[in-house]
């Protein structure tokens, strides 16, 4: 024991000595700059694909470096983020798929929450077959053709039909009535997570094994491995009105922010911040291809983007009463 | 399975004793009885499938639902919307959620979270290590102690010493609240009967129910934040201290009991000065098990917030960075085995102590408070200075630079050693798969699922009754019935019954030829036990990605991954138990000239047959408790619909309905392998 308190007060002697720092030396993130408005904590919800990580690793950024919030970000899954709206523990959500049912009770019936408009993102819902695929059978993007090549998606879980793989059960599908009403020869096989769809996909274009699935652009991975979209029967206005007798393409998704209603109301430069945000598709996927791919931080991949494009920055901090921008 | 081993078994002649119980369990209903019976179900079952496959199904597809289903998501909108009026939030949910809340962050302020303006907790990373070092030897010993140091430094060499911390905080949080409430709840059930009548089936419904299905009403009761993630880790890991507290009172020899009764001590006085001295051994037993079920709820308490190392693998995983997912899992795992060592060696200090009743060694006192000081000393310096505070990433002395980083060349390993594994397994581990779905899954799941309901209801009702007698199967009939109407989940029933049976199969030979040749040799115990506690420690998350790559999405992926960690559990049981066979009974066999497979077959397994049906009954159990994470690689069925239920409001009610069907599963095949093994039990006495 003798030993061990004489070597803790080396230590002691040592670290005072050599590296004298002390914790109240060093200073907290998110100092206020003169002149703007106090920000105050800024609740941000994250959902977990790269997309809206994307987003939230921008407004964050701004955030904290511009206008002095303190962010405070939840990693949780959409359903619980709109929950938080009503409780007050959420003040944005920033890439909203749809959700109808969530707006309803939330927007509508509680009144708690509301849109903050779109991102400037369209989000596109479709099937998709691997690049090889294509290669080998150019026909195969129609789905009048689908029947022809159903064998090649035979898998052990599609019961001698075609498999179309579906992901997460967080998103909208029309997928098991489509199938029926096109006539198609295919089983729906749920994959039950996107970690699922994605393992799949790599793995179908590395091996060159055939792949049908339910995927979704903007995403990260189809930088890597560029999915092509299957021509479904073009989407019209009402031709989904009947969830039973749907035989048409998913509709183009705005995908939008929403944030608390008391937030809206709070005159926080972040809202303002928030209301401005918009961008495009191909400057999500930047963002996101640094961070998935490249190995950023969200910060460094944030800091990368801002620098580089500093009129459109200004534009979002337009009437945050941000001295400069970045 | 094992009547098959058993009916091979001709009288050892070196074991009287085995042979006389072997052959009153046949008397009472022998293997060979049994087999028939099964066999005769099966072949009328068989038959009648044969003319009936596909009608009378009662399937539904994944995203329709039943009157009930949407009065239930109905439930949860309404309770949502009139939150902010509704008096059981003002006077019931929101005190609890304050005291939680205060008390977990508290804990996370002292050694985890930024606190006060500082960057840093009030005690960094220097007077954790010393503390908890100082903790692990007074509660144990030296070797604990070291352990403690060591696994805490290399967590903060992987670059995770934050995270670490916060898991640590909320796991000591949620650990401190079920013993607090989970002993008195123990000792309860430990002296009253009908007491402990009541909660059993309370706390089997709390263990076996997917957290899942209660993460999002969670949020909805308690608010995103510290409080919902320690209420639902104390769901998980509360019933194991309840159980083994009233166990171990209950095994209070009688004559003690009345030795003390007869002194004339009142209640108070048998209770703390008899009954829980002498349980106190099971009780420390039962923290134990209770600590590794809150670090196992890890990663499922990340998907609401909560900070740590679950936050880690979960991020990681949305861009498929298997290697970070790895790193933070290692430390999950580093943190399960330090805690686990330590209570375990704490025990067994227990244990000695009431043995001898001389006092520790002279030398103990004046460490403990040498110990102190230093400790005391240590938190002061990591309150005050930089470099004991925040975990350094490099150190410089003079000139010399020193990297410590660990974290990375694990990240990058890992990354390389599953790049390598999926491109050269996948090939050969896909047709593995097809092969095993199309020659085992695919009969039975049709079986089960294709089979008219009532067909397969009194065909796996039948089966109950032969295995384990009368009440399991009224236990099975109501349960199954219950799943038929009004949860409306017969097919998704019957397709996960279907995977968990294939699942729990390779579980058990596993546990049998893994727990052999465990028993038989200390050595391969040494080497493989750290394996086992791995895999049960491991965040089923991490190696999600490799298996998705090695199997597809498919229901094999999830009967994998189910194995991963059932398996251990079984091979651990039945390691026990061939250990538990007398070294004579060995001898003596081997004198008469038996060789090693003979004396494996005919002395080891029968006489061990219990902790193969306990084994199968773990197995079992430990499966089932997968049925979520099969879920989201493609398992399908009750899983998916979980899983789905937390993801959509809409699904909701039959998220919820599924998780029931889930609990009503688990206890048919719970209390009908626990009364064969009874009845096996009773007939080897």
């Amino acid at each position: 024991m003798k030993r061990i308190a004489i070597a803790a007060v080396a230590l002691a002697l040592l670290i005072s000595g050599c590296n004298a720092t002390k914790v109240s030396d060093l200073q907290a993130r998110g100092e206020l700059k003169p002149g703007a408005k106090p920000c105050g904590t800024f609740n941000l919800a994250i959902n977990s694909w790269v997309g809206y990580e994307a987003n939230a690793a921008v407004i964050t950024y701004l955030a904290e470096n511009v206008l002095g919030c303190f962010v405070k970000q939840r990693h949780i899954a959409e359903q619980v983020s709109w929950q938080g709206m009503s409780t007050g523990q959420v003040d944005a959500i920033l890439e909203n798929w749809g959700h109808d049912d969530l707006r309803q009770q939330y927007i509508e019936n509680m009144g708690v929450a509301q849109s903050a408009g779109s991102t400037g993102v369209k989000g596109q819902i479709g099937w998709y077959v691997p690049p090889w695929m294509v290669e080998q059978y150019p026909d195969i993007t129609d789905w009048r053709n689908l029947n022809k090549y159903a064998d090649l998606f035979k898998t052990s879980e599609s019961g001698g039909k075609g498999q179309l793989l579906d992901g997460d059960p967080a998103y909208v599908t029309n997928d098991d009535a489509l199938v029926t009403n096109l006539g198609l020869n295919y089983k729906v096989v749920q994959g039950g997570s996107e970690t699922a769809l994605i393992s799949s996909i790599r793995q179908a274009q590395q091996e060159r094994k055939p792949l049908l699935a339910y995927f979704y652009s903007p995403q990260w991975l189809l930088s890597e491995v560029p999915m092509v979209k299957i021509k479904l029967p073009p989407y019209t206005d009402g031709c989904d009105a009947d969830p039973a007798k749907i035989a048409c393409d998913y509709p183009d998704y705005d995908l939008d922010k929403i944030v608390s209603t008391k937030f809206a109301e709070s005159g926080s430069p972040a809202y303002t911040l928030v209301k401005n945000f918009q961008w495009t598709g191909e400057d999500q996927n930047s963002v996101a291809r640094s961070i998935a791919m490249d190995g950023m931080s969200d910060d460094e991949a944030a800091k990368k983007f801002i620098d580089a494009h500093p009129q459109l920055v200004a534009k979002w901090l337009a009437g945050t009463g941000a001295q400069n921008a970045a | 399975m094992m009547a098959t081993v058993t009916l091979g078994a001709p009288p050892a002649p070196a074991a009287p004793e085995e042979h006389r119980s072997v052959s009153s369990w046949f008397a009472e209903r022998g293997p060979v009885q049994m087999i028939a019976a099964i066999g005769g179900v099966l072949a009328l079952w068989l038959a009648l499938f044969g003319v009936l496959h596909g009608r009378f199904t009662l399937a539904l597809a994944p995203a329709d639902t039943k009157p009930l289903h949407v009065w239930l998501s109905d439930l949860q909108t309404t309770v949502g919307e009139g939150r902010n009026t509704n008096p059981l939030f003002t006077y019931f949910f929101n005190p609890i959620r304050s005291v939680v809340d205060a008390f977990g962050t508290a804990i996370a302020d002292l050694i985890a979270h930024p606190v006060d303006g500082r960057p840093v907790p009030y005690i960094g990373w220097l007077g954790v290590v010393v503390l908890l070092t100082f903790v692990a030897w007074v509660l144990g010993n030296w070797k604990v102690g070291l352990l403690t140091l060591c696994g805490l430094l290399f967590m903060g060499l992987q670059g995770l010493w934050q995270d670490s911390m916060e898991t640590l905080a909320l796991t000591m949080a949620a650990v401190a609240i079920s013993l607090l409430i989970g002993i008195p709840l123990g000792i309860w059930a430990g002296i009253s009967d009908g007491f402990n009548r009541v909660i059993t089936p309370v706390l089997d419904f709390m263990q076996i129910l997917p957290s899942f299905v209660y993460l999002a009403p969670l949020t909805l009761a308690f608010l995103i934040g510290p409080a919902a993630a320690i209420i639902a880790t104390v769901i998980y890991a509360a019933p194991p201290v309840i159980r083994l507290t009233a166990h171990g009172i209950r095994s209070v020899p009688a004559e003690s009991r009345e030795a003390v009764e007869s002194l004339g001590a009142t209640r108070r006085q048998e209770l703390f000065g008899a009954l829980l001295p002498m349980a106190k051994r099971t009780i420390v037993l039962g923290i134990n098990q209770t600590i590794m079920a809150a670090l196992s709820m890890v990663t499922i308490a990340a998907l609401i917030a909560a900070p740590g190392l679950g936050q880690v693998v979960v991020q990681a995983l949305s861009t498929q960075d298997v290697g970070t997912a790895f790193n933070a899992g290692l430390a999950i795992v580093i943190m399960a085995i330090i805690l686990d060592r330590t209570t375990t060696a704490a025990s067994e200090r227990v244990e000695t102590q009431q043995r001898k009743s001389a006092g520790p060694s002279k030398y103990r006192r004046p460490g403990i408070v040498i110990g102190a000081v230093v400790t005391a000393f240590a938190i002061w310096l990591s309150y005050t200075y930089q470099l004991v505070a925040i975990f350094p990433s490099s150190l410089q002395i003079g000139s010399v630079h020193l990297g410590l980083d660990v974290g990375s060349p694990i990240i990058s390993a890992a990354n390389a050693v599953t790049k390598w594994v999926q491109d050269v397994f996948a090939p050969v581990t896909n047709g593995i798969k097809d092969v095993v779905t199309a020659a085992a899954l695919d009969p039975l799941q049709s079986l089960l699922a294709s089979s008219p309901w009532w067909l397969a209801f009194a065909a796996i009702t039948a089966i109950a009754a032969i295995i384990g007698g009368r009440w399991s199967a009224l236990i099975t009939a109501v349960c199954l019935g219950l799943i038929a109407w009004p949860l409306q989940l017969w097919q998704a029933t019957m397709e996960t019954l279907a995977a968990v049976l294939v699942a729990t199969v390779v579980v058990v030979v596993l546990g049998v030829v893994v727990g052999i040749w465990m028993g038989r040799s200390t050595t391969t115990d040494k080497i493989v036990r750290p394996f086992l506690d791995a895999a049960q420690t491991m965040p089923s998350f991490v190696y999600l990605v490799p298996f998705l790559a090695l199997f597809s999405a498919s229901r094999f992926t999830g009967i994998v991954a189910a194995i991963v960690y059932a398996a251990p559990v079984s091979i651990k049981i039945m390691a026990d138990g061939i250990r538990g066979v007398s070294p004579e009974t060995v001898e003596a066999a081997r004198s008469v000239g038996s060789n090693t497979w003979q004396v494996i077959s005919k002395v080891q397994l029968p006489m061990a047959v219990r902790s193969l049906t306990l084994a199968t009954n773990q197995g079992l159990i430990y499966v089932l408790s997968m049925v979520v994470v099969a879920g989201l690689v493609g398992g399908g069925a009750l899983g998916y619909l979980v899983v789905a239920g937390f993801a959509q409001t809409s699904l909701f009610g039959k998220g919820l309905a599924a998780g029931l069907a889930i609990v009503l599963l688990g206890t048919i095949l719970d209390r009908t392998t626990a009364a064969a093994s009874k009845r096996i039990g009773r007939a080897s006495e």
